[in-house]
């Protein structure tokens, strides 16, 4: 006696959900890319260039970083090409290239590597290299392409190739964002255009409805935290209306929720993961803090546009946020 | 519908095997008899090597009062008393069982009783006699359960028919065939508790169990059948009572409590239909299953057959990759062949192959999963980075460690595939073992 069958043993559970996070960071990007078609059916070739140029440039410089560094290759849970996608979709459509390229190394290198790579970076790495672009290059990521241009499918702009540190060339066609338009021409876009595209803007921030729908479908797929983008919205919403029921001058609530990059911001941005809060409390805070900070913003600030800043401000909140919000644990009594 | 915040929803296999129902399994060559088969202090073995025992014959007694006697599973000489091994694979003592080739099912029983004449302090002795623990997995002795701490009383008894487990349907098929044992069991342990309000707690997806165990207890004033949702980990018992009552058992406390006493069901079934003919527990409803057995199914198993009996009766399909015994959230991976049922086996669930790739571990990617998973509300990430630098004692006073009860949802949520549990599992014994050493650091 004392036989043993060969079997394997570990402890339970001996099942496990299939979601992994390589199957997350895959359909993150499979949602994207609907956003991406109708941005470059928007604008032209001009986008799909600036698109590309960053995912490839965030993947090559991970897998360069890694190889220089004798880490373990890391690329092939997709999240460096949810960073460049998402870098690429801030971006506006006639962006020059090599200044994309810049934007992904740094996204990749400032915003996650130094820091140990995926799962460590406090900031959303492609708003990290978005920051960058727009502190380095504030005259042509504000240069926005109107859509619909007759040969966007024929011909690049003529800034997409523009030689590096060369003075950039901006064209005569660039449109004024309707954000930009409302805070300094005092004219307000109407919100079906918001809600189906077709206004200037940053490739990623033209369908608000494309948005929301692919938005959905990485929730329902329990690929995505609901309750951010809800938060953002709602508390956005809420805000702009107690204001505008004051003062009809400030925004309606609609404008500011399909208006810029908000929706991008709350559907894409803010849910990153990785610098989003993990204590329930803390994610209804989280989001509620940027819905009301980017009305602030838009109203009172100098910019015209705040969702970038924001995230990145509420992204360092986070530990804190998390620190403070600790869920009370079954059985314990409230009172400590 | 009466549920808890968090949880998970596992596949749960159940198909295969809740349409069959219980059929007697055929006695083994050899039977191991442990003799630690309750939670407390093992048995001790009064029988020798060489000595003949009957079938349902004490052949232990118990040791202390959380410990109860086991009954010999089947007519035949003792082989050996000696040690074999537990499911973690730690020696344990058992006694070793040869069955006479002409054995039978006939059992010994002590005399039967009228159980309208018991006094609640008789029937909690009956309950030990029979060598009765809790049936769902735990096996704590329930006459221990019966007999709450100076100062407290129970006054709602919860059965456990919730069985939240994957693969597993034993207790399904206990309540749809012994629904009146069940009900002179619930009886039996109200008047035993001095309790008066007794509830049959049945998750929504087994609605035939609902109706039978509703029809068995229409005329009962004190018995009724709730639902919950189907949810793991709904049959807890701290999930049960704060679903079914709104309260919490205090943190490192007891239902007793708060007034509650929970068994499973298979527990009240067996109580019903043993403690009028005064027979001990000598088998017990067991589901083997998983796409590894050729006949799954439940089977009335006496306690002490072996797996390799079990496996070579109902055939495999080829070397299994991993059999569990329990279900597949708690249970325990076992390749000792002489692995015998025990009082709290509730199935063996016998996987063919794993069922995808290797799993690669990601870094932590602080989604949350775990923490929206956890049915105690506890951190698990948090507690998952402290217990890979080793902060043992920071664990258990910054993150309530010890009110982890190992159900292992986070584990199962994590996408990165992080072993949370597993983690968990160990940073208790070591914070145990620290503080019984009086010892503390970090």
């Amino acid at each position: 006696m004392g036989k043993f069958l060969p079997t394997t043993l570990t402890t339970s559970p001996h099942v496990q959900n299939k979601l992994d996070v390589r199957m997350i960071m895959r359909h993150v990007v499979y949602a994207m890319l609907p956003i991406v078609a109708y941005a470059v059916y928007l604008f032209g070739l001009g986008a799909l260039a600036v698109v590309v140029t960053a995912t490839m440039g965030c993947f090559v410089t991970e897998s360069i970083y890694n190889r220089l560094t004798g880490r373990e290759q890391s690329t092939s849970d997709y999240s460096s090409l949810i960073t460049g996608i998402l870098l690429g979709l801030t971006l506006p459509p006639s962006f020059p290239l090599w200044m994309t390229l810049v934007g992904s190394v740094v996204s990749i290198l400032l915003g996650k590597m130094i820091f140990g790579g995926l799962g460590y970076n406090p900031f959303n790495p492609a708003l990290v290299g978005r920051a960058f672009l727009q502190t380095a290059f504030p005259a042509s990521i504000t240069t926005w392409s109107a859509t619909f241009a007759l040969d966007r499918f024929s011909s690049f702009p003529s800034s997409t190739f523009a030689f590096p540190f060369s003075k950039p060339v901006v064209d005569g066609m660039s449109g004024a964002t309707p954000l930009a338009a409302f805070k300094f021409e005092c004219v307000a876009t109407g919100v079906s255009d918001l809600f189906l595209g077709g206004v200037a803007g940053s490739i990623g921030e033209t369908s608000s409805l494309l948005i929301l729908c692919c938005g959905a479908y990485l929730a329902i797929r329990k690929m995505l935290d609901w309750r951010i983008p809800v938060g953002i919205i709602a508390s956005a919403a809420i805000l702009t209306g107690i204001l505008h029921a004051v003062d009809p001058t400030y925004p309606t609530p609609l404008f500011t929720v399909f208006s810029g990059g908000l929706m991008l911001g709350a559907v894409f941005m803010a849910t990153d993961m990785v610098t989003s809060p993990i204590n329930p409390l803390a994610v209804w805070v989280y989001s509620a803090f940027i819905g009301m900070v980017v009305v602030v913003i838009r109203i009172w600030g100098g910019l015209p546009e705040g969702v970038m800043y924001v995230i990145l401000l509420a992204n360092a909140l986070v530990p804190l946020m998390n620190r403070l919000m600790i869920p009370r644990v079954y059985g314990v009594r409230a009172s400590k | 519908m009466r549920t808890f915040p968090h949880g998970i929803h596992p596949d749960d296999a159940k198909i295969l095997t809740a349409g069959k129902p219980v059929r007697r399994f055929p006695f083994a060559p050899y039977y191991v008899v442990h003799l630690a088969q309750n939670a407390g202090t093992p048995a001790r073995s009064i029988v020798q090597a060489g000595q003949q025992v009957r079938r349902g014959q004490v052949i232990a007694l118990p040791d202390g009062f959380v410990s109860v006697p086991v009954h010999a599973p089947v007519t035949g000489l003792v082989k050996l008393v000696g040690n074999s091994l537990d499911s973690n694979g730690n020696p344990t003592p058992s006694i070793v069982i040869i069955p006479d080739p002409a054995s039978c099912q006939d059992v010994e029983v002590s005399s039967s009783v009228n159980v309208d004449e018991l006094t609640p302090e008789q029937i909690v002795q009956a309950i030990r006699d029979m060598g009765m623990v809790g049936l769902g997995g735990a096996a704590f002795p329930t006459h221990v359960k019966l007999s709450p701490p100076k100062g407290k009383s129970i006054q709602a008894i919860i059965l456990n028919g919730a069985e939240c487990e994957p693969y597993l349907t034993s207790d399904h098929r206990v309540m749809l065939e012994q629904s009146a044992n069940i009900v002179l069991g619930a009886k039996l342990l109200l008047r035993a508790a001095k309790a008066t309000d007794l509830v049959i707690a049945i998750e929504d997806n087994k609605p035939d169990a609902i109706a039978v165990m509703r029809k068995a207890c229409e005329n009962e004033a004190n018995i009724r059948v709730e639902v919950f949702k189907t949810k793991y980990p709904q049959g807890a018992e701290k999930m049960l009572t704060k679903a079914m009552f709104g309260k919490e058992v205090p943190s490192g406390g007891i239902p007793a409590d708060i007034g509650i006493m929970i068994s499973n069901i298979a527990t009240a079934a067996e109580i019903g239909r043993l403690l009028p003919v005064g027979m001990g527990l000598i088998e017990r409803v067991v589901t083997i299953t998983g796409d590894g057995i050729k006949k799954p199914g439940n089977y009335l198993i006496p306690i002490g057959t072996p797996l390799d009996f079990i496996l070579s009766t109902l055939g495999t399909h080829g070397t299994p990759y991993k059999v569990i015994f329990g279900g597949p959230m708690m249970g325990k991976s076992v390749s000792f062949l002489e692995s015998p049922v025990t009082k709290g086996t509730s199935g063996i669930v016998v996987l063919a192959s794993r069922d995808e790739q290797e799993r690669v571990i990601y870094p932590c990617i602080r989604c949350g999963a775990c923490v929206n998973a956890c049915p105690v509300h506890l951190i698990p990430a948090r507690l998952g980075l402290m217990a890979r630098k080793g902060e043992y004692d920071r664990m258990v006073s910054e993150c309530n460690l010890m009110d982890c009860f190992e159900c292992g949802c986070c584990s199962y949520v994590c996408p990165s595939n992080i072993p949370l549990v597993q983690q968990f599992r160990i940073s208790k014994q070591i914070a145990r073992e620290r503080k019984a050493s009086g010892k503390s650091n970090g």
